[in-house]
């Protein structure tokens, strides 16, 4: 789970991170108002989406009156920004983060996260922050210093201070940076973060270090202990269908092709979408129905596949273990009939029961197209596909 | 022979006496697997299909002789049992349990290390589907007689497409040995590699398949393992060639990510490897059958 920069940055201040005054603001007015309770000439008006790179997509302004604030605001509230973190649809701003500006002198990088090779955290940096980081990582990967932590031992300060003087920091700043690091590390542990990223991390023409941006992201399956992080979910942030399939125990990702999906586990529903573009097909849909697929939720299941307008025909694959084949068929009849389906279905049964699932399928009388391997059920769902389209001219 | 577990392994169940345990429990022991009790804390003492409950993996191990133990304990918990099962001196477990804290498995991970090698717990999972030596011994959730006893390794990431692996070499009369669920947590027991090692060892394990994901750098690992260290044939299918890129936040991700996670990149390493790779997910039974033709 992802939150906001504001959120975060109020996560890390309260582990002892520096960041520069601000204010939250849902319309206009409320980014005005916001302006001037913090004073000063120079405000940050930033969108407030689940994505980085939002200066490119002209998600963050430089304001210098009132008027040049609301105009921001107006202009930002209510957009879809695009990045290439969001993906094609974008995000939509509802939320604006208004700050002080921030007298720039140097702008560092700094992350934390988990890295699934070493089995720990690792800890990130580079003297050169800003957008152009994942290039800087490629290019000249020795400019990146990592260094990874031993959990039972957690973050030590000698480890804090290599990272701040590979951040090139002054002699005198180190301690206030070896505070910061050590806050960001300590938030990352308690509150069951995956990832944690302060980009650009800046050092003030004054000397001090303040945390420009900040993203935080969260492991879902610790969500039942981090209440208070589980409170800050933007659902504007996140598809509406991949929710919607969320509260219903599946697991939904919509796509851009016409072939709906209906699997059970994960690797073999991306082994099916697989086979469909190698038969010639676009998957609309990825969609995993899980180990207990009743006849509820393959209703619920076909319910979010049909959704979807540009489906043209459906796969549905199943392999049987824990459940029977004959259940998973009586629940397939179930649902075309009651949801009165009217595209082309292909359905693949294996594993338990499997004579009598399609003994089940052969008797509804439905027009059930069946298939009896992978490839053979790819291939018919992609020929019904082209004979809907056909027909539509 | 097989790898991990063969019939005479004496398994534990944690977590036995609530619904999923005691379903998957049942099914393990019609397989044949040798179930000598299970744990529940605070049920000691008491019977459960006809196996003695403990309240404790010690109890069971010092009473029973227990040397392999399943997890059907709650995600909130299972990092507990794990950690319990190790340091009872049980010598291998499986973690079926999905849902587990990445931090919580940080820690497992971290405390598997203290033992030394000789006395350190296997783990495979969690979220995985379980082991199975066919013919011998089920400690898993799998539908058990899908697997035909022969000498072909499994070692796979997902469920289902394990069981698609072993259903397409069952139809093309090709056994299986041992096939090990490693699970699709970003952190877990086991990786690729490890079990590799495991079969090279195993006489009776001709040749392995390995069923791969995007994600993750544990694929590449093995191949390298399989060059330097295999003498057996390995075939790879790696899933989600046609999967679209992740959404993400922020830069990190990109930026720890040494080597090629996309399925594309990972066939190509592993080509390069020379792996034997099975080009789509329907050629996995025959690209093994071809492999087996040639050792003859």
């Amino acid at each position: 789970m992802d939150i906001h920069e504001y959120q975060a940055k109020q996560l890390l201040s309260e582990y002892g991170v520096k960041i520069a005054e601000g204010g939250l603001a849902y319309s206009p007015e409320d980014a005005v108002q916001r302006a001037r309770e913090i004073g000063g000439d120079v405000w940050v008006v930033k969108a407030q989406i689940h994505s980085g790179a939002r200066g490119k997509a002209g998600g963050i302004k430089i304001c210098r009156s009132d008027d040049e604030v609301r105009q921001a605001a107006e202009d930002l509230l209510g957009k879809r920004l695009v990045t290439h973190q969001t993906g094609p649809a974008g995000k939509v701003c509802l939320r604006l983060y208004v700050e002080a500006g921030t007298d720039i002198a140097r702008e560092l990088y700094f992350s934390l996260l988990v890295d699934r090779e070493h089995e720990r955290i690792v800890m990130v940096g580079s003297a050169e922050g800003g957008m152009e980081i994942e290039e800087l990582a490629e290019n000249r990967p020795e400019a990146i210093k990592k260094i990874h932590i031993e959990p039972a031992v957690g973050l030590r300060d000698f480890q804090a201070r290599k990272m701040a003087f590979a951040l090139g920091i002054e002699p005198k700043q180190i301690s206030h940076a070896v505070k910061t690091i050590k806050g960001c590390y300590r938030a990352m542990r308690d509150l069951d973060a995956n990832m944690l990223e302060i980009n650009p991390l800046v050092i003030t023409g004054s000397g001090e270090l303040i945390a420009l941006d900040a993203k935080m992201g969260f492991d879902d399956n610790a969500l039942f202990r981090q209440q208070k992080i589980s409170e800050l979910r933007d659902k504007t942030q996140e598809d509406p269908r991949e929710m919607a399939a969320a509260d219903r125990g599946l697991s939904y990702v919509g796509l851009d092709g016409d072939i709906g999906c209906m699997i059970n586990g994960a690797g073999l529903a991306m082994a099916t979408m697989d086979m469909i573009k190698l038969a010639g097909g676009e998957p609309a849909n990825f969609l995993d129905v899980g180990g207990g697929a009743s006849p509820e939720r393959t209703e619920k299941a076909f319910r979010m596949v049909l959704q979807d307008e540009n489906v043209k025909s459906m796969l549905v694959n199943i392999f049987a273990g824990i459940n029977r084949c004959d259940w998973i068929a009586e629940g397939v009849v179930q649902a075309v009939k009651k949801l009165n389906m009217q595209i082309p279905l292909v359905v693949r049964l294996s594993g338990t029961n499997v004579e009598e699932g399609r003994k089940i399928i052969a008797d509804s009388g439905l027009p059930i197209i069946t298939a009896d391997t992978l490839a053979e059920a790819a291939e018919k769902a992609v020929q019904a596909r082209n004979e809907v389209v056909a027909k539509q001219g | 022979m097989a790898i991990l577990i063969d019939e005479n392994t004496r398994i534990i169940v944690q977590g036995f006496t609530g619904k999923i345990g005691t379903f998957h429990a049942q099914d393990m022991i019609d397989y044949g697997s040798n179930v000598v009790g299970g744990v529940t804390p605070g049920k000691g003492g008491q019977k459960h299909l006809g196996k003695p409950v403990f309240n404790t993996v010690k109890e069971a191990v010092e009473q029973v002789g227990a040397e392999a133990s399943i997890i059907f304990v709650p995600p909130a918990f299972a990092a507990d049992s794990i950690m319990e099962a190790a340091d009872a001196g049980i010598k291998y477990c499986v973690a079926i349990t999905d849902g587990i804290p990445t931090q919580d498995m940080m820690t497992v991970k971290n405390f598997l290390r203290r033992f030394s090698e000789d006395e350190r717990m296997m783990l495979t999972g969690p979220n995985c589907a379980g082991t199975i030596s066919p013919g011998k011994s089920m400690l898993g959730i799998m539908p058990g007689h899908i697997y035909k006893p022969g000498n072909v390794g499994i070692v796979g990431r997902s469920g289902t497409l394990g069981y698609e692996a072993a259903d397409q070499m069952k139809a093309l009369n090709i056994g299986i040995s041992t096939s090990v669920g490693i699970g699709g947590d970003p952190i877990n027991g086991s990786s690729h590699r490890d079990i590799l090692e495991k079969f090279e060892q195993d006489p009776d394990t001709k040749v392995v398949v390995m069923i791969g994901e995007i994600g993750g750098p544990q694929e590449v690992e093995a191949g390298i393992f399989f060059k330097e260290n295999m003498t057996k044939p390995l075939v790879a299918y790696i899933a989600g060639l046609t999967a679209p890129k992740g959404r993400r936040m922020g830069h990190a991700g990109a930026i720890i990510s040494s080597s090629g996670e996309s399925a594309a990149e990972k066939v190509e390493r592993l080509t390069e490897l020379g792996v034997t790779i099975a080009p789509t997910p329907s050629a996995m039974g025959e690209t093994v059958a071809k492999v087996l033709a040639k050792l003859g």
